[in-house]
């Protein structure tokens, strides 16, 4: 019953981060029927631009300089939210009137595109990079499991963030726009909402979401690769259809559920099958329930 | 003043004609009626004039400006709005929202909105009962109406509507060309899109008739009432084979 306890715990911390990353493959997905493929890889390049930063102004390694983290974590947010952008200008925009299958070609092509770019800029490269902040080791126990401060301040800061995108989506006009331009691009236009403005101004919030989940897990996990947002692009990519694609809180759920079954499953059979039971989960979802936990609930879809 | 001018439209899907050569103008405070059979023009002509699709030749005009490229969402914030085919409301969204939203593009900030909100419902009590229901939930009649709130709410100078009648029963007919008479009783000037002539014409007071893309017949609304090249541009008859 504690290691089940234990394995829950685990999993929410890591739902934190996959609910990150899902939030904004959702939020794309729901205004342009897109599935952003490149999304895992805004969240890879984040990594290499933020260890890069405080490599610059850490002097050393360092433990928990959590105020020049927060502030490096912040500029981060807004480059990645802004390479989203470009990549939303220069990409997919031009291809709006392009069959969808055509757009995730693309997607796939700019992430290939972003993987060999860092693999092959100076001081980046393909060797797994030691991240310049850690997380101390002090904390608190709960049941038999030891939680680190780090980890808690990474599930409330994940949290916050997807509690403000849920008010701004939910609560303001620009949230309104979001989801009219959603529903009826045509109609939206006729309401005088700027249609492209507000595509961007979503790729520029999924981008810097996934921005901060890769600046926590530089700090939590202490090291960085190219080829990182694969991996975990796949998983919130899994997590966005598990919660109801297109649909805001189902992001966060769809983490969380895979973040507890993951940390269960590999609790069972090893950290190796974490993929597995990522894609079993995904399998089994899509057979009893095709439109995902809150895929039908089509209020809140965005 | 001329609040809408086109000379010679010429609107292409492809190479399919959507219309061709169209002039037609509508003065500031008038309801004009752009009449016509299934696949005439009429809906092209609209979005020509707001902007969603782009004219291959001729000029649109706005209070004597050149609309140009000028994008569609833009073309609200002048005071031009657009009901389309099928009102195409916000149906995941509340009706709250949904009127919100139509004072997007004009009325910038949260009091100017309440504002204007206050107004509308003013104007149409029947949109104030359902106020946090999802619009999807509404009745055609009920779309209908909150269709046309939705554009009031952008307080235009310009209300263009497309064929509002279209699937309700008579009694929300009525009850929809009331709200239209209202809102040109405001001082709104109202392009009006039927296939139901002799609706149109009663509050219209004038119209022009398109038929496979071109204007066959235009005045006053009087003249039209009785004039047998209408019926024929219904019928599908050109006007060659007449007389
Ligand atoms: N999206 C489109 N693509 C191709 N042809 C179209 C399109 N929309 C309308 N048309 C054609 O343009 C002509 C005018 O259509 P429309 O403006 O919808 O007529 P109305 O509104 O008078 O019924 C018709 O021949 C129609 O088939
Ligand atoms: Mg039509």
């Amino acid at each position: 019953m504690s290691l089940l306890l234990n394995e829950i715990g685990n999993g929410i911390f890591l739902g934190a981060f996959f609910g990150l990353v899902a939030l904004g493959y959702s939020m794309v997905y729901g205004i342009l029927r897109l599935i952003n493929f490149a999304h895992g890889d805004f969240y890879m390049v984040a990594a290499f631009v933020s260890y890069t930063i405080l490599g610059a102004v850490l002097v050393g390694h360092s433990h928990g300089q959590w105020f020049t983290v927060l502030w490096v974590g912040v500029v981060v947010m807004v480059i990645t939210g802004g390479l989203a952008m470009l990549a939303n200008q220069f990409v997919y925009r031009p291809m709006r009137r392009a069959a969808i299958l055509s757009l995730m070609i693309a997607a796939i092509g700019l992430s290939q595109v972003l993987e060999n770019g860092v693999l092959v800029t100076p001081q980046w490269g393909a060797t797994y990079l030691v991240y310049p902040v850690t997380t101390p080791p002090s904390g608190f126990n709960l049941g038999s499991n030891h939680y680190t401060w780090g980890q808690l301040i990474i599930v409330l800061i994940s949290g916050l963030l997807a509690l403000g995108v849920y008010f701004l989506v939910g609560r303001t006009l620009l949230g309104k726009a979001m989801r009219a331009v959603s529903e009826d691009r045509i109609a939206a236009v006729l309401m005088g909402i700027n249609v492209d403005l507000v595509i961007a101004i979503v790729f520029f919030i999924g981008g810097a979401l996934a921005g901060a989940a890769a600046v926590m897990t530089g700090v939590y996990y202490g090291q960085i690769n190219y080829l990182m947002g694969f991996t975990v692009g796949l998983e919130a990519f899994t997590a966005a259809v598990l919660g109801g694609i297109g649909n805001i809180g189902g992001a966060v759920l769809g983490g969380l559920i895979l973040g507890i079954v993951q940390s269960i499953g590999t609790g069972i059979f090893g950290a190796e099958w974490a993929i597995v039971v990522a894609f079993g989960a995904l399998v089994l979802m899509l057979w009893f329930r095709p439109t995902g936990l809150l895929g039908e609930r089509v209020a809140r879809r965005m | 003043m001329r609040a809408l001018e086109l000379n010679g439209v010429s609107v292409y899907y492809g190479a399919v004609r959507g219309v061709e050569d169209v002039d037609l103008y509508v003065d500031e405070g008038e309801i004009v009626a752009l009449l016509g059979a299934n696949g005439a023009g009429k809906s092209t002509l609209l979005k020509a004039i707001s902007g969603i699709i782009h004219p291959r030749h001729g000029s649109i005009a706005f209070f004597g400006d050149n609309f140009g490229k000028l994008s569609a969402h833009r073309r609200v914030i002048q005071g031009l709005v657009h009901v389309p085919e099928g009102r195409r409301i916000f149906t995941t969204l509340t009706i709250g929202e949904n009127l919100e939203l139509g004072a997007y593009g004009t009325q910038r900030n949260r009091t100017e909105r309440a504002r204007r909100l206050n107004e509308v419902l003013g104007l149409f009590p029947l949109l104030q009962q359902h106020f946090q229901r999802l619009a999807g939930t509404l009745s055609g009649g009920e779309q209908q109406v909150l269709a046309i709130g939705r554009a009031m709410m952008s307080n235009p100078r310009v209300l263009m509507i497309d064929e509002p009648s279209l699937g309700l029963d008579p009694q929300k007919v009525d009850i929809v060309y009331d709200m239209l008479e209202e809102v040109a009783k405001l001082g709104t000037t109202v392009l009006l899109v039927e296939q139901n002539v002799s609706l149109a014409l009663e509050i219209a007071s004038r119209a022009y008739v398109l038929q496979q893309g071109s204007v066959v017949l235009s005045g006053p609304s009087a003249s039209l009432v009785d004039d047998s090249r209408l019926s024929d541009a219904y019928l599908g008859k050109s006007a060659d084979d007449h007389d």
